[in-house]
């Protein structure tokens, strides 16, 4: 993947509303691959008492990485939308912690992208959550 | 002959509401979507009004899949938490004052989340109902649908898996 395109893509998942709200960052992107961050913030804490994240965040973020690694496979048209996506939470986030994701397109057909990825805080070695779905070739229908 | 009366419907509807309204406003994930909960007895529908900040494809437009993972979740956690709750919430085992100021039970955790994406979501209100189809000690398993105009017309279902919070006998 060359850099304009890189740079396209960083340019389109900032656009993106609700990734802007949520404060998420593209930090890299390849043929098939996706990288993403998302900074810790309180208005997006799911329990008070230990202020971990709510999952369901994390679940914005892998489905955005997701659909940024589906779309930058070069066999894809650059343009996609989440079938279904499956999310396992293998443990709360630290409290504080950014959430780093990178997801790889797997396999590629005309129809259908496989994805998956994996989410960690600073703990490299204790992955917080994996994710694996479908994601359409081109837009839906 | 002991006959005891029914409590006043306001008094009721009051000590329901309360619960139901420290659940949900207490967590700031819920407060960041915007998402409320409308009660007809123990039946709950929650509710994501439209804004922008919803929004997953400007092109479309259409609300982002995290966006609406989030509602399903919300809607699934809530409406299981509340089941386990209205028992003790009828029963007054719950200090529905000690809730109202932000001791809240320990809500369950979520093990794993499918969510289907039917259509995309319309930059719209959206609905969602969650139905409990088995909540046991430790694990809890909740289906969720979502539709915006039409009820018969998903936009998105999801089935998630549960670890119920572990209570003080435990």
């Amino acid at each position: 993947m060359n850099s304009k395109k890189a740079e396209m893509a960083e340019q389109f998942i900032s656009a993106i509303p609700h990734c802007k709200a949520l404060g998420m960052k593209l930090t890299g992107i390849g043929d098939g691959f996706a990288e993403m961050e998302l900074p810790y913030d309180l208005r997006i804490v799911g329990d008070p008492e230990t202020g971990v994240l709510h999952g369901g965040a994390v679940s914005a973020l892998m489905d955005t990485c997701c659909g940024a690694a589906a779309m930058s496979h070069p066999a894809s048209p650059a343009t996609t939308a989440t079938i279904d996506l499956r999310i396992d939470y293998m443990r709360a986030a630290t409290p504080g912690q950014t959430i780093r994701t990178r997801a790889e397109c797997y396999h590629i057909t005309r129809s259908v992208a496989f994805v998956r990825a994996t989410a960690l805080d600073d703990d490299p070695d204790r992955p917080v959550a994996t994710a694996a779905g479908a994601f359409t070739v081109g837009g839906l229908k | 002959m002991s006959f005891k009366r029914p409590e006043p419907v306001q008094v009721v509807k009051q000590r329901r509401d309360g619960a139901l309204n420290a659940l949900v406003h207490g967590v700031p994930y819920v407060q960041f979507l915007g998402i409320e909960f409308d009660r007809r007895g123990d039946e709950l529908t929650a509710l994501m009004p439209f804004d922008e900040k919803l929004i997953g494809n400007p092109m479309l437009p259409a609300l982002h899949g995290g966006a609406i993972a989030g509602f399903l979740e919300t809607t699934a956690v809530i409406g299981l938490a509340w089941s386990v709750l209205w028992e003790d919430i009828e029963s007054g085992n719950i200090d529905t004052e000690e809730l109202a100021i932000g001791h809240l039970p320990r809500l369950p955790k979520t093990i794993d989340f499918n969510v289907d994406y039917l259509r995309s979501g319309l930059p719209r209100d959206a609905y969602a109902r969650a139905k409990v189809n088995r909540s046991g000690r430790r694990y809890a398993s909740v289906h969720v649908e979502a539709w915006q105009d039409q009820r018969g017309k998903l936009f998105a279902q999801a089935t998630g898996h549960f670890l119920m919070p572990v209570g003080e006998d435990d």
